[in-house]
């Protein structure tokens, strides 16, 4: 083989003023390091204010020490940290009323924001969100089944249970179809969203009346109004753990940008990856679901608010996105329960009705990009 | 784990690519047909064929992201298709002929992808990453784009961009699907300048063309397929000849010299 001598000399003449790559130049945006840390730290001591605060509104104002004072105290730690004990009064407030609905809202809002990153990292598409796989819908048959047709089951078991049986018959559909791709998986989900939503119809349509009819928008619609403890439990511990594990999935997503092929040319072994990552997004989502029905919006709209601020790197942009979700929907919540009030509306309602203006003021000012 | 890194295999066998009997079809039809390609390390090959004769079904099978109906894919004596992912993806790179995203990534975080292989799946890039990215963009002569959004590029650009990408993940074996297509003819040059450094380091190169008079240029060996099987293999004077061409692209095919290299210049006309 004889080496090839190229015709022409190809030394393109680097045009003056064109950055060099060697010297040290500023880091780009969503670059990792300190910056990231900047970031997670910030968002972070935005979420602790943001619970601290949104606690303290309500119709019965509440000072932020009080709210500290009470969580000391069932914690066992206002005797060593030498405080009073607070009134039996603003500590059931705190404790039993608000505190669980505030930690359930920021436990929903963080797994609904990493599910929404991690669906739109899976399949590519901007219109991704958490419920992509008919899990919203699976879980509103099941909980319209309780409150409409009274079947005997407890409400979240049978939200649960709609949702998982729902990824079932979308993984079944797709896999059935020919394999997990990006479109195959959208187009499942929804043909098995549909139909379950059919089902919900029905159900409302056969059932409803007055006060049944409120309590199903209510679920329907989303809401944490009669969070407890065990809400807690339920949704803060589901993203703890489901939340985490996909929040340090961050380089394999990142694979996907350029598609399957690109992510197994990378060594990713696309469609085990894939299906992992589906069932670990339904579990959470479905978790969350069961305490909150269906809060839309966060998992769709609050992952590329993140992005066109801090750019597509999945290693930062999963864990700030599931931070800024937790404080978006505690701060959705409060304006849900106290702008209206007395009257409660479901805090669905307002974060469509928060969330769309911010994001049509992020796309505004991000135009002029693709 | 003893797969964990491809290694350079055993001292009998030559080195280099050496597939065989690769089978593959789809939609009840064969798109790949027996195909066997050998590369030996330090050499561009070049794969050539009308549209729809499978150089990108091959290619995904020669790169291990596809797995062949029958047939191997060797690689310095190692198996591709036995070798883990991870390890496989640290000794090939690949860059597809249309590889978009919506997503606004910036052209050095497209860049640092091509680190993956090289890093636990869990950890971030590291300095050395963001170093062999930076390297990686200056090679493809990509470097003045580090800051823009992929998005945001033209054809030519980002195919530099995914050249860069290939060049991050130090392959042994690279392989690219008509890297050239989008580029003016001094880029065409650089790409095939930034191929010939590569194989003067004892990478092997196999790369699908269009353009016969690039491949007359800058490829030791050539692959021409028709339909899924090959139709000749052998050195550039071999193959890139009237009597071999004409049948298969259907038209007449005169081979010139080019004045300065005396390399061939293939001129057609509708026959
Ligand atoms: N998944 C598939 N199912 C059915 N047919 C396919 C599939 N993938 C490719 N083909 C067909 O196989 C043939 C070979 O495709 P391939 O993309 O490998 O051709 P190519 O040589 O790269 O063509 P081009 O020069 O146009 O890029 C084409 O006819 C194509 O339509
Ligand atoms: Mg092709």
């Amino acid at each position: 083989m004889t080496p090839v001598t190229v015709p022409v000399s190809t030394e393109r003449p680097t045009a003056p003023g064109t950055p060099s790559t060697s010297g040290a130049a500023p880091a780009p945006r969503g670059s990792s390091g300190p910056r990231a840390a900047v970031w997670l730290v910030g968002a972070a001591i935005v979420l602790v204010l943001s619970v601290s605060v949104a606690v303290t509104l309500g119709p019965a104002h509440l000072p932020v020490s009080d709210v500290w004072r009470s969580v000391a105290q069932h914690l066992g730690l206002d005797g060593p940290l030498g405080l009073d004990r607070l009134a039996p009064l603003p500590d059931g407030l705190v404790w039993e009323l608000r505190l669980p609905r505030v930690l359930t809202a920021a436990g929903v809002g963080a797994g609904l924001a990493v599910c929404g990153v991690v669906m739109q990292s899976l399949t590519r598409n901007p219109l991704a969100d958490p419920y992509l796989l008919g899990l919203s819908s699976g879980a509103s048959l099941g909980a319209v089944c309780v409150l409409g047709l009274g079947v005997a089951m407890v409400l979240p078991v049978a939200a649960f249970a709609g949702a998982l049986l729902a990824l079932l018959a979308t993984l079944g559909l797709a896999g059935a179809a020919g394999g997990l791709t990006p479109s195959r998986t959208v187009l499942a989900g929804l043909a098995v969203s549909q139909l379950a939503a059919a089902g919900v119809s029905f159900v409302i349509f056969w059932t409803s009346t007055g006060d049944s009819y409120q309590d199903i928008l209510s679920w329907l619609l989303g809401s944490v109004a009669g969070a407890t403890w065990t809400s807690v439990a339920v949704t803060c511990g589901a993203t703890l753990v489901l939340g985490g594990v996909l929040a340090a999935t961050g380089s394999l997503l990142d694979a996907f940008t350029f598609g399957d092929t690109a992510a197994a040319a990378l060594g990713v072994p696309v469609e085990r990856a894939r299906r992992i990552l589906l069932v670990l997004v339904a579990i959470l989502t479905g978790a969350l679901v069961s305490q909150s029905g269906s809060i839309g919006f966060v998992g769709l709209v609050l992952p590329h608010a993140v992005r066109l601020v801090v750019g597509t790197r999945n290693r930062l942009l999963l864990p700030l996105s599931g931070l800024l979700g937790a404080s978006f929907l505690v701060w959705a919540d409060t304006a849900a329960r106290t702008v209206f009030a007395p009257r409660e509306i479901p805090v669905g309602v307002m974060t469509a009705a928060v969330g769309a203006p911010v994001f049509a003021f992020l796309l505004w000012r991000g135009r002029g990009r693709a | 784990m003893t797969d964990d890194v491809l290694g350079p295999g055993d001292a009998r066998s030559p080195g280099g690519l050496a597939a065989e009997r690769l089978r593959w079809g789809a939609g009840g039809r064969l798109l790949v047909d027996g195909v066997d390609v050998t590369a030996p390390p330090g050499t561009v090959t070049g794969l050539l064929g009308p549209n729809g004769s499978g150089k990108t079904t091959l290619l995904r099978l020669l790169a291990g992201v596809r797995r062949p109906e029958d047939g191997t894919v060797v690689l310095d004596g190692t198996d591709l298709h036995a070798a883990s992912a991870r390890a496989r993806a640290r000794a090939v790179a690949l860059v597809e002929q249309d590889a978009t995203t919506d997503l606004p990534i910036t052209v050095l975080d497209a860049v640092l992808l091509g680190r993956i292989p090289h890093r636990s799946l869990l950890a971030g890039p590291r300095a050395s990453d963001r170093t062999a990215a930076l390297e990686a963009l200056d090679a493809a002569g990509a470097a003045a784009l580090r800051d823009r959004e992929v998005t945001t590029l033209s054809g030519g650009e980002r195919q530099r961009v995914h050249l860069a990408r290939a060049l991050a993940q130090q392959p042994r074996l690279l392989l690219l699907d008509e890297p050239t297509n989008h580029l003016d003819v001094r880029a065409q040059l650089e790409t095939m300048t930034v191929l010939r450094k590569l194989v003067a380091d004892g990478v092997t190169v196999v790369t699908a063309l269009h353009e016969l008079t690039m491949a007359a240029h800058a490829c030791d060996h050539v692959v021409l397929l028709a339909a899924g099987r090959v139709v000749a293999a052998g050195t550039v004077e071999d193959v890139l000849v009237p009597e071999v061409l004409e049948p298969v692209y259907g038209v007449r095919v005169d081979v010139l010299r080019h004045p300065r290299t005396g390399r061939p210049v293939l001129a057609y006309a509708e026959s």
